[in-house]
């Protein structure tokens, strides 16, 4: 039920998947919960509520973020995608196509939360940003390989509870590749 | 028209991605507090915040005021319900059976539901809810003395004792007499347990998370006292169980909920809520005793583990029951006690007994064979049983010295040289471990129903849950290949109590017990059609009921066996241990989609890591309440904490079962931290005795190198 606009509520225009949506907004719903609860966008989790699991999270002017520590009337003006608006009509990301050729999944609930991180993190490799375990952090060292190791540390904000890690951890090495290829073609 | 059989490879045993894999990579699969209804109203619990007492008095009339509170459900308004049945896994815990009276008996009892338009506004009302009690003393310190405990049986007796023990221990060449522990662990899955519950012409409906849906629906009639008929309970996806999704607190908070306020109410646990509602692993305390000759043949055996319950409902966590299954001894002691304390009742939770059972009992022998000198894959040879060690009774099937001989090889377990402390890389101290694992292979009753549609295509109709196992999967193949068809002409349905009585999603029975059923039916469907019968628009439709095959089960001792290895790097500076590889290989039926099955064993084995060096829940007993009850207070094993595992199987059909399955979800655990616990030992040269190994624990025991 949407609360009138008042000192406690607004109205806002979200920008999710290259549409534009108005509702009226608790102030203190997160943008997870406008998501799912308002905008029957169910495809980004709730895992714990409290930025701790990754489930939540979902595209912010193409950087990764966890939903359920934004407020959604913070959200207005940004580009938001979501797991929904990846794919290509019929034709599956490339991350997304992965996850399913090589089981990077099990009970499915964290896997939008993964899939949005690893395209993320595919893109944050390219544009040279290091991680803790990354050997070589001088500007003038380039990107370092996109080794599992590499990978494992930038994904380890996405907890997966069945224990799909190695799979996962597979199939974003794999979409990377396919990433680097079509660069490199 | 006909169906004719068309030209086709064999399904099981073949690689297949997931039926519904676009769903899950495309976001488009609901679970459980997904889906949507109109006028949904949304309902918060209210936990203690005292572990014991009783309730005085709770001050409603300030939260009903508040805005879009509609309803706030307590032990002085809710409905009463029925606990006094026993339901198809026991009595019922009465901790899911809410609002029934003032007793407080842990904390995080629920008390209270507030119900509100918005969940924000239920949260908001819940938070602000004064409930007053009356605290008395409580108990929830597991470590102490525990004179009261006493033993509870479970799958099996609670005590077996064989032979003399006292004389074989004295007889004994070497005796290894050591003490383990392991923590309070919670399971913890990614979803959190959500219901959404509506009456809808006259019928009960919960939209739920549960690993069967038969079940629970089962219980929610008995519990409100409605025909069995009017309640349908359905769980299409469900987003991780572990053991912790049956009937709890929520769902029945639901149903009160809805029953009441004539509209759909949904409940959803937060995470902090699940440490109290959702069950978990109790704490052991484990003493084992080994006596055997210098050639490592055992004369003595015991296992003695204690555990805790809560003082409601009585659940034991059996861990010395793996014993009566591995090893044969002269004089064999088993016993499993309980205290009880107040806390919450624990449960069921990945490999119950045996992942706790295995840590103690396989480290155990870890330390026999370095006392005997002898490798440890050759002291469980050794001591390898021709038929049950305390049952008699043959094997189904045992290739657990296989599993080892093929995993030394391909881990490289020849070159070990067993003395520990010996390995350097820079700091890091290295070794390596191994363990054995099994588990029970066993079947539950079910029933299928299969149709061969009028377009040639087949719809299987079987109560399983998917709770991540591929369940829906593995019932294509199965089907397909009874009906001598390609998967992709076969439609399975699950996750629905309308569709009938079909075994949980547990004790690692859900796709043997499925299966069973679907085989049943599609070969007598396929023999029907043989006779080249035309199919009517309706289609064919052929039932099946496993019952009174898997009750004619000869009785033999059934288990998956396995083998693990682990690599550890071990930082005597930090005292991180960080596992650098592992490997298990397993004897565990036949594996019906390699590509699922892989993942199944792999994530079990990353519990294991979790379990050996991460996993711990801290109760503060002043409080009685846990330290950090959230994914950053409890550590469960992240990306960065998970190496290659390799997971891989033998040849190992279960002859007398139709399809050959055994079940693979529990066993990936077992023995897993017992295999990482005896690499740290064969890095440092010190045993860790108590999980997880963590930090300080590796610091303060220090390095015998």
């Amino acid at each position: 039920m949407a609360p009138a606009p008042s000192s406690t509520s607004s109205d806002i225009t979200l920008n999710i998947n290259g549409e534009k949506h108005t509702l009226p907004v608790d102030h203190r719903t997160t943008l997870l919960d406008a998501l799912r609860e308002r905008l029957d966008l169910t495809g980004t989790k709730k895992g714990c509520d409290q930025g701790q699991c990754g489930a939540c999270t979902v595209l912010l002017d193409g950087r990764r973020a966890v939903s359920c520590l934004q407020l959604a009337v913070a959200a207005e003006g940004r580009e938001i995608t979501t797991i929904e608006g990846l794919a290509d009509g019929d034709r599956l990301h490339p991350v997304q196509q992965a996850f399913l050729d090589l089981d990077g999944y099990q009970c499915g609930y964290c896997t939008p939360g993964q899939i949005c991180s690893a395209i993320a993190v595919i893109e944050e490799h390219a544009a040279g940003w290091p991680s803790a375990v990354t050997d070589d952090v001088r500007p003038e060292a380039g990107p370092p390989p996109l080794s599992p190791e590499e990978i494992r540390e930038r994904m380890s904000g996405n907890l997966c509870r069945c224990g799909a890690y190695v799979s996962i951890a597979q199939a974003v090495a794999r979409a990377a590749e396919a990433k680097t290829g079509e660069a490199a073609a | 028209m006909t169906t004719a059989p068309t030209a086709r490879e064999n399904a099981v045993g073949t690689a297949h991605t997931r039926v519904e894999g676009r769903d899950k990579v495309t976001g488009a699969a609901r679970y459980a507090g997904e889906i949507p209804f109109a006028d949904l109203a949304h309902g918060w619990l209210v936990l203690s915040t005292v572990a014991r007492g009783r309730i005085r008095s709770i001050d409603t009339a300030d939260v009903l005021a508040m805005p879009g509170v509609v309803a706030v459900l307590h032990h002085g308004n809710a409905p009463r319900v029925e606990t006094g049945y026993v339901g198809m896994l026991g009595v019922p815990d009465p901790t899911s059976a809410v609002f029934q009276h003032d007793r407080v008996p842990h904390a995080g009892w629920p008390v209270a539901l507030v119900v509100a338009d918005t969940s924000e506004q239920a949260r908001e009302a819940a938070e602000a809810l004064v409930v007053h009690y009356e605290q008395e003393p409580h108990d929830v310190d597991f470590t102490g003395e525990h004179p009261d405990a006493y033993p509870v049986d479970s799958h099996g007796p609670a005590v077996i004792e064989k032979g003399d023990l006292e004389a074989e221990l004295a007889a004994s060449a070497v005796v290894v007499d050591a003490e383990y522990t392991t923590p309070e662990e919670h399971h913890n899955p990614m979803e959190p347990h959500a219901a959404t519950a509506r009456w809808d012409g006259g019928r009960l409906e919960l939209v739920d998370s549960n690993q069967g849906t038969f079940w629970v629906a089962s219980e929610l009639a008995k519990m409100f006292s409605l025909d069995p008929a009017s309640v349908r309970v359905r769980s299409e996806h469900v987003g991780g169980g572990f053991g912790s999704k049956g009937l709890r607190a929520h769902q029945v908070a639901a149903v009160m909920a809805a029953t009441e306020l004539h509209r759909p109410v949904r409940v959803v646990m937060t995470r902090r809520q699940m440490f109290s509602l959702a069950g978990y692993r109790s704490p052991t305390r484990q003493r084992l005793r080994l006596g055997a000759d210098a050639d490592g043949r055992l004369r003595a055996l015991e296992h003695r583990s204690l555990s805790a319950t809560s003082t409601v409902h009585e659940f034991i966590e059996s861990a010395a029951g793996p014993a009566r299954t591995m090893y044969g001894a002269d004089a064999h002691h088993t016993a499993n006690r309980l205290v009880r304390l107040d806390v919450p009742t624990p449960t069921w939770m990945r490999a119950p007994g045996e992942a706790p059972g295995s840590f103690a009992l396989e480290s155990a022998f870890d330390e026999l064979a370095e006392k005997c000198g002898l490798d440890p894959i050759e002291l469980r040879a050794r001591n390898d049983p021709e038929a049950g060690p305390v049952s008699g009774l043959p094997f189904s099937g045992r290739n657990l010295i296989a599993c080892f001989r093929e995993g030394a090889r391909r881990f490289g377990w020849a070159d070990r040289d067993p003395r520990p402390g010996l390995r350097r890389e820079g700091r890091l101290l290295l070794g390596t471990g191994t363990a054995a694992a099994s588990f029970p292979a066993g079947a539950g009753p079910s029933t299928a129903a299969v149709t061969a549609e009028a377009d040639g295509t087949y719809t299987v109709r079987i109560n399983a849950a998917d709770i991540g196992t591929g369940a829906r999967t593995a019932m294509t193949l199965v089907a397909a290949d009874a009906l001598r068809t390609a998967p992709d002409q076969v439609r399975v349905r699950i996750g629905d109590s309308d569709l009938g009585p079909a075994f949980i999603a547990g004790g690692s029975m859900g796709t043997r017990s499925w299966a069973w059923a679907v085989t049943i039916a599609a070969e007598e469907l396929r023999e029907r059609l043989a006779l080249g019968a035309d199919i009517p628009p309706e289609g064919i439709t052929v039932r099946s009921d496993s019952t009174e095959a898997i009750g004619a089960l000869a009785q033999k001792e059934r288990h998956s066996f396995g083998a693990q290895f682990a690599e550890v790097a071990v930082d005597p500076a930090t005292g991180e241990v960080r596992v650098r590889r592992m490997l298990g290989i397993f004897a565990a039926g036949r594996i019906v989609n390699p590509l699922t099955a892989r993942n199944q064993f792999v994530g079990g084995m990353t519990w294991g890591i979790s379990m050996a060096l991460h996993e711990e829940a801290v109760r503060d007993r002043a409080l009685g309440s846990h330290y950090g009850a959230d994914l950053a207070g409890y550590h469960v094993a992240a990306h960065a904490d998970v190496p290659a595992i390799e997971a891989d199987w033998i040849d190992d059909p279960d002859p007398d079962d139709p399809v050959g399955i055994k079940g693979i979800g529990e066993i990936g655990i077992v023995g897993a931290a017992a295999a990482i616990a005896n690499a740290v030992w064969h890095a440092t040269g010190v045993r860790h005795r108590d999980l997880p190994i963590r930090p300080d624990r590796v610091l303060m025991a220090g390095v015998r190198a």
